[in-house]
């Protein structure tokens, strides 16, 4: 009794849900599920500090707490904003929530070059699945969209600017998981970028997770780059022992070649496990990993459309069959049957059998 | 003393009643009083003029809980734009065992208009660190910071040699006058960030990184300067902390109309005869500000008065009519309510004391895209709404401005200025949202004018207003 009574209540879009104090509105949100779930672009649970800054995933606090049932004069960050006990949260419910929400993917898409057709990240990105889901079919902005000289990072990541949304979650991966950050934000406004200031390849074991958080095409895998299209590629659950990481990885196949190697991401797009460089940039050989099987890819996305993953395979074990019953001996209904004629043979007949073969033939 | 007790019936009296007696009693001034004192600057002549009595008056008499008591007890709200109740604000600060707690005086005073803290600490160095060394007793604070903006670069040389004499008195460093009380005062050069004004930012820059502001809460009181309670008050506010230890809390809360108390340092520039920085008790009503010889002196040549920005570029515009009667038809005073009455459909804010004066020549449509060119030079870039909206904002604006606009780009403005307002981490979206919603809403047809005039307004010299129309807003005729 006395740990439900820590449990604090809380109401999002009118459905209920009890949470532990300190969690924040966001992850009560996930805890429900469905629709109800705000979009988050910088938010990164696996990264202390991450989020507020996106804005997406604004709510509407409609009731303060039990204690205090005022509503919050703003809008909040729900990723950011921790729940109070009998908290009222409106999301998909709020006009207002929408409306700025929109003008939110708006501000995003303002500077975005939308070249999704050359991205690798196509297919796999937060943003397109943003703009779908929330943005307005046109842009409003006549004016030319703020461009960046390119930036060399070093071997295995590209960064392109162009396309950065500032979410400043490969910053809090590289302090988070490596030992030393050599990559920030520089200067400020819209003039911010993602960079090295002198340039310098990013170089730590741990570096290329900053291509699986990072939620747009700004930092991919130049290994892979321009090698194929995701959702052409086939996602299997794969593992090999590493000395360093999970080793437990996706890798994205066609055939037996093995394309690109990722960490898991759940359906929220956010990594399981870390994995280290080794793994995902060197170990490209299908020998080097044993294959648990197909991954399904849950994010609203076209990648898992048109592979055989979920299917349900026919249990043809006689056992399981038979539900514990004796089996008995099946009857040769071939012998009995009015269907069957043995007398004509098919290695007589010109061609393809035709049912008039059988049909028209006398008996 | 007569006349002191008089000022303790304020209810009973007229206001100008109150005015009088205070304008006796005080001659108005509480901060710049001795202002004009030749070598205040220094330590002697300070000291000379009664400095570093209240200091002295809180250490020999005063716990530091009292000393909280007595700034609430003035009702002094911070003076940095907010307005926020000062000794409130103190009662807020955490005091976890075992952890500092630090004192930080924001004098990265940035908004375009607002020059009041330069004023104070250029001439009266020492009135701001007793202020400081006031604070710091009442909240314990053994480090103090003043965040000084990088763009006042022979300021923080005055503060360093008034720190030296101040230490050299025994008034800063170990054992200050034999209370056993350390303080030490550090002054700190922004970088020129007009985003480090914001405290959470600033915070961040003092501890040496990038100044993006946090995200709230936690709020400074709880975890602000290297995780720890931090206060941060504008160089007014901790300023203002002086002369209400040496009247008496009580005293300087009834000096002012309402939750207004004290005495406000307003710098006033733009079209006025006399530009300067002016300190007054929240008792004048905006005309008188704007007319009286004692203060701005009027509008030069004869012009009329179009709009006014009554607190710093981030508040709202108001138009004459709006700004010396408020939409109920009452006298607008100098003070905190009464300039924001009527919300911001009709009012403004008292802000930070930058008032801006327009005169009948100037164009609005020229002044709001100034305004929005700086706001998207200052964006810090950490959240969207701002770092992509201010810099839509401006480049819409210069095509209205320079007669390349379109009759839809006005609504586009104001949807661009709602979708940031509310939307950001801080401030700052909404001081960048606000002048642009406040320019549309009161003078729409200006914006109308550039777009229907096209060749008329790319021929403008610098946002001279040369409408054909009268001009859109009736001006007082003073």
């Amino acid at each position: 009794m006395a740990e439900e009574k820590k449990l604090f209540k809380v109401k999002i879009d009118n459905i209920s849900v009890e949470v532990e104090p300190g969690t924040t509105i966001l992850n009560a949100a996930r805890q429900i599920g469905g629709d109800i779930v705000p979009p988050a672009m910088c938010y990164y649970s696996k990264l202390q500090g991450s989020g507020g800054k996106c804005r997406t995933c604004l709510v509407k606090v409609t009731k303060g707490s039990e204690a205090d049932p005022r509503p919050m004069p703003k809008l909040v960050a729900s990723c950011r904003t921790t729940v109070m006990d009998g908290m009222e949260v409106a999301n998909i419910t709020s006009p207002e929530v929408q409306d700025a929400r929109k003008g939110v993917v708006e501000f995003l898409l303002l500077n975005h070059p939308l070249d999704c057709p050359i991205c690798d990240q196509a297919g796999e990105c937060h943003l397109q699945d943003l703009g779908y889901e929330h943005g307005a079919d046109g842009t409003r902005y006549e004016f030319k969209r703020r461009t960046f000289e390119q930036v060399d990072i070093g071997d295995n990541i590209k960064l392109h600017m162009t396309r950065c949304i500032l979410c400043y979650r490969c910053v809090y991966t590289a302090d988070q998981l490596t030992n030393n950050r050599v990559h920030g934000v520089l200067n400020r406004g819209e003039a911010s970028e993602i960079g090295t200031y002198i340039q310098k390849a990013l170089t730590s074991e741990f570096i290329g997770n900053v291509i699986d958080v990072c939620p747009v095409g700004a930092l991919t895998d130049r290994t892979f780059r321009f090698k194929n299209r995701v959702w052409f590629l086939k996602p299997v659950d794969a593992h090999r022992n590493c000395d360093k990481c999970c080793g437990k990885t996706v890798l994205w196949m066609r055939g037996d070649e093995i394309f690109r190697v990722t960490a898991r991401k759940d359906k929220y797009g956010e990594v399981e496990d870390f994995i280290c460089d080794t793994c995902r940039f060197d170990t490209k050989e299908a020998s080097a990993w044993t294959i648990e099987g197909p991954r399904k890819i849950d994010r609203h996305s076209v990648i898992s459309q048109g592979h055989y993953v979920g299917t349900v395979k026919p249990k043809d074990t006689l056992v399981e069959v038979m539900d514990g019953r004796q089996p008995r001996l099946l009857m040769d209904i071939h012998s009995v049957s009015q269907v069957n004629r043995p007398e004509i043979d098919l290695s007589k007949i010109d061609g393809p059998a035709h049912s008039d073969d059988f049909n028209n033939a006398k008996r | 003393m007569q006349l002191l007790q008089n000022a303790g019936q304020k209810q009973t009296q007229t206001k100008e009643q109150v005015r009088r007696i205070i304008n006796e009693y005080m001659g108005r001034k509480l901060l710049l009083d001795k202002a004009h004192i030749e070598g205040i600057r220094y330590y002697d002549t300070y000291r000379k003029n009664g400095g570093y009595e209240a200091a002295g008056k809180v250490f020999k008499t005063m716990s530091p809980d009292l000393v909280v008591e007595e700034v609430k007890k003035s009702g002094l709200r911070g003076r940095g734009g907010a307005g926020f109740p000062t000794g409130m604000k103190w009662s807020f600060l955490a005091k976890p065992e075992g952890v500092p707690r630090y004192l930080v005086c924001n004098a990265d005073e940035s908004e375009p208009g607002t020059f009041k803290d330069r004023y104070l600490m250029e001439f009266l160095p020492h009135l701001l660190i007793e202020g400081l060394l006031i604070a710091s007793y009442a909240l314990g604070s053994h480090s103090t910071y003043i965040y000084i903006r990088g763009e006042y670069a022979w300021i923080p040389d005055i503060l360093e040699e008034a720190i030296a004499e101040a230490k050299q008195n025994g008034w800063l460093g170990k054992n200050i006058q034999g209370t056993g009380f350390d303080l030490e005062i550090y002054v700190q050069r922004g970088a020129g960030a007009y985003i480090c004004g914001e405290e959470t930012a600033l915070i961040e820059s003092l501890e040496g990184k990038r100044g993006n502001p946090r995200i709230k809460p936690p709020f400074p009181a709880v975890k602000g300067l290297w995780q720890c309670p931090t206060v941060v008050n504008n160089v007014e506010t901790l300023a203002a902390v002086v002369p209400i230890i040496n009247i008496g809390g009580e005293e300087y809360a009834k000096i002012g109309i309402g939750k207004s108390t004290g005495t406000k340092l307003i710098s006033a520039c733009g079209n006025i005869k006399k530009p300067g920085v002016y300190e007054i008790d929240m008792t004048i009503s905006v005309e008188e500000f704007i007319y009286s010889d004692e203060y701005c002196g009027g509008i030069p040549k004869g012009k009329r008065l179009k709009a006014c920005i009554p607190g710093g570029s981030s508040v709202p515009i108001l138009p004459a009519n709006l700004l010396l009667k408020t939409a109920k038809g009452e006298t607008r005073m100098m003070t905190y309510e009464s300039l924001n009455d009527g919300g911001f459909a009709t009012g403004s804010m008292m802000g930070s004391g930058g008032f801006v004066v327009l005169d009948e020549d100037q164009c609005v449509v020229r002044n709001t895209y100034t305004l929005a060119r700086f706001y998207h030079h200052e964006s810090c870039g950490q959240c969207s709404p701002c770092r992509e909206g201010t810099g839509w904002m401006k480049r819409v604006l210069h095509n209205i401005e320079y007669g390349k606009g379109k009759m839809s780009d006005i609504d586009l403005l104001w949807d661009i200025q709602r979708k940031i307002e509310g939307n950001t981490i801080c401030p700052l979206g909404d001081a960048a949202a606000w002048p642009v919603a406040a320019a549309i809403r009161h003078f729409r047809d200006e914006f109308e004018w550039h777009v229907k005039n096209p060749n008329a307004a790319q021929q403008r010299n610098f946002g001279i207003a040369h409408y054909a129309d009268p001009l859109p807003v009736a001006a007082a005729a003073v």
